[in-house]
């Protein structure tokens, strides 16, 4: 498999994420040396065997839905980067 | 007496016969810390007003307990100090991840370790440094600055809980908290020359420890004996509703599987786990530990795990989609570092993503969402979600064979700063013993067992059945009782 600049372009603009040229050209190298590894599972005869999320078996883990104290607000309110105290303050969403 | 060479239980000892005060043990950590931290870089952010003050409040409990003879009652962690890995969220305190991304968070709530070695009594001493969120293998990673191996100030302290196991190797602390994703509490107590113990995935709530890959993550003891390691993994252990994967099993006291005797127990050994790119020495080291248990009584067994190849890729896939995911609740929003730069919502978003994530972090972000992405999801992702089964499946057979498997922790010793950060694949190969326990979710502890010619420690790692923490417990610990010094 074949990682090319871009692939990475795009998988930066999926995660959100800037990068320069230096950095394109880096990762470009990276994930296809790493890709180039990962790709040893294929290998492996998966036939009839099944996908394990984890490692353990769990399944539909519910509890009760009561009302129970929650976080302190201004505690989180003290870590936005912007806020008025009870609102997170962001620029305009939808601009004309 | 210097108190800060003490483990856990000696300390503890200390406290019951009067030989020292709370006090005198804590300050004896931070005058360590005032005078080698500055040169092994253990700690991001100390505690010491709230410590100093625990310990004369503490202090006044313990002389009450002594003289009306209830001291023995008092939890076993009581006014022990501890230093907490920087991913666990603790009230009140900065928990940064070594992230620039998360320099000025401080915690609104504790994680549920937290909260129940508090409910314990420990005294945490401050938050020690970890790869950014605990991506790597040599603590090189932080934002902030690379922790130094305390054996050798040149070397690698091991990662990602590097600053866990050079606190506990440096003297800046008697226990600490670390995390495991895919041998980030093993090998860092392996390079160090501790004890550190991964365990059973579920067997430890995850609350409130900053996510990286869910499904492999769990907090565990690193500790200079085995003993300690299994006081602290009683004080952490239990079922949490805060966390769906938290298993809800009865409690044990893993304090009474610290037993000096191996006669009957099954050890095997993959031959898998000793191919190419082993350290001679660590070689040499794990075949007397082999035959040590051999004189001790254990029975020898040769098994196979024929997945092993494929268990650190197969990690890579899922780690890093794992987190591609889990850091995408990053956004510069609600918490966490914000760019200056920016116009529209979007551009926070990427901004402060870009400039707040270290290069490895982007690294695994990118690869992460390249396997979940679509027309590769079946190929990489799915894929290895199958080979996860096999993987474990492996293992299961293996434990059918014998109780114990015996392994090196690292394949090699711990190396020069700076040598393995240009090649990002020959720094991930040093986990190609630890991970296949995450993806298995089976327990594993790293243990002590010699030097190599220059003098630095080597580790050995011993797996068992999932939540069979006390056969790993009992083989260690006799191996720690009976080894030549």
């Amino acid at each position: 498999m074949d990682i090319t600049r871009k692939d990475v372009e795009h998988i930066a603009t999926l995660s959100m994420l800037n990068l320069n040229e230096e950095e394109i050209e880096g990762y470009t190298k990276d994930l296809q040396n790493i890709v180039s590894f990962a790709e040893q599972i294929q290998e492996v005869n998966t036939e009839n065997v099944a996908e394990s999320a984890f490692a353990l078996d769990a399944y539909n883990v519910f509890r009760k839905d009561e009302v129970k104290e929650s976080f302190n607000r201004d505690l989180l309110m003290q870590n936005a980067p912007s806020s008025n105290g009870v609102q997170y303050q962001l620029p305009p969403v939808i601009v004309d | 007496m210097n108190i800060t060479k003490l483990t856990a239980h000696e300390i503890r000892d200390g406290y019951k016969n009067k030989a020292f005060t709370v006090k005198d043990v804590v300050e004896a950590f931070y005058k360590n810390i005032d005078e080698k931290d500055g040169d092994i870089k253990a700690y991001i952010t100390l505690c010491k007003d709230n410590a100093l003050k625990e310990a004369d409040e503490k202090q006044s409990i313990i002389d009450g307990a002594i003289s009306n003879g209830t001291f023995d009652e008092l939890p076993l962690l009581y006014a022990i100090p501890i230093a907490i890995k920087d991913n666990m969220n603790t009230l009140g305190v900065k928990t940064t991840c070594a992230s620039k991304m998360l320099e000025n968070f401080v915690s609104p709530y504790d994680a549920t370790v937290i909260k129940k070695i508090k409910e314990e009594g420990a005294i945490i001493l401050g938050k020690v440094n970890m790869d950014e969120f605990a991506m790597g293998g040599s603590c090189e990673n932080s934002a902030f600055f690379a922790t130094k191996n305390p054996y050798d100030l040149t070397r690698v302290p091991g990662g990602s809980s590097g600053g866990s196991s050079a606190a506990v190797a440096g003297d800046l602390a008697p226990i600490a908290l670390g995390s495991d994703t895919g041998g980030s509490i093993r090998e860092p107590a392996s390079l160090c020359g501790i004890v550190g113990l991964k365990p059973t995935y579920g067997l430890v709530s995850r609350y409130g420890l900053v996510a990286f890959a869910s499904s492999l993550d769990q907090i565990g003891p690193m500790s200079k004996d085995v003993k300690d390691a299994a006081i602290l993994l009683n004080a952490i252990v239990g079922h949490d509703e805060m966390d769906s994967t938290s298993a809800n099993i009865e409690k044990k006291d893993y304090t009474k599987a610290l037993i000096n005797d191996v006669k009957g127990i099954r050890i095997g050994i993959p031959k898998e786990f000793y191919g190419e790119g082993l350290q001679e020495e660590v070689r040499v080291a794990l075949e007397k530990a082999k035959d040590k248990y051999k004189e001790l009584g254990a029975e020898i067994v040769e098994v196979s795990l024929p997945f092993t190849k494929y268990a650190l890729p197969t990690y890579y896939v899922l780690a890093c989609a794992e987190a591609s995911s889990n850091l995408g609740r990053f956004d510069g929003i609600r918490y966490g570092y914000r760019t200056q730069n920016y116009e529209s919502l979007k551009d926070i978003y990427k901004n402060s993503r870009s400039e707040g994530f270290g290069k490895e972090v982007k690294r695994r972000i990118l690869l992460g969402t390249y396997v979940l992405s679509a027309g590769y999801y079946d190929a990489y992702y799915k894929k290895a979600q199958k080979v996860r089964t096999a993987i474990k499946e492996g293992f299961d057979k293996v434990f059918t064979e014998c109780d114990v498997i015996l392994t090196p922790t690292c394949p090699t010793t711990a190396w020069k700063i700076g040598a393995k950060t240009e090649n990002p694949l020959e720094m991930y190969l040093m986990d190609l013993y630890t991970v296949p326990v995450n993806i298995a979710g089976i327990p594993g502890i790293s243990i002590p067992c010699g030097k190599d010619n220059d003098g630095m420690p080597i580790g050995m790692q011993l797996l068992a059945k999932h939540f069979n923490e006390e056969v790993l417990l009992r083989t260690a610990y006799t191996y720690e009782m009976n080894k030549e010094v």
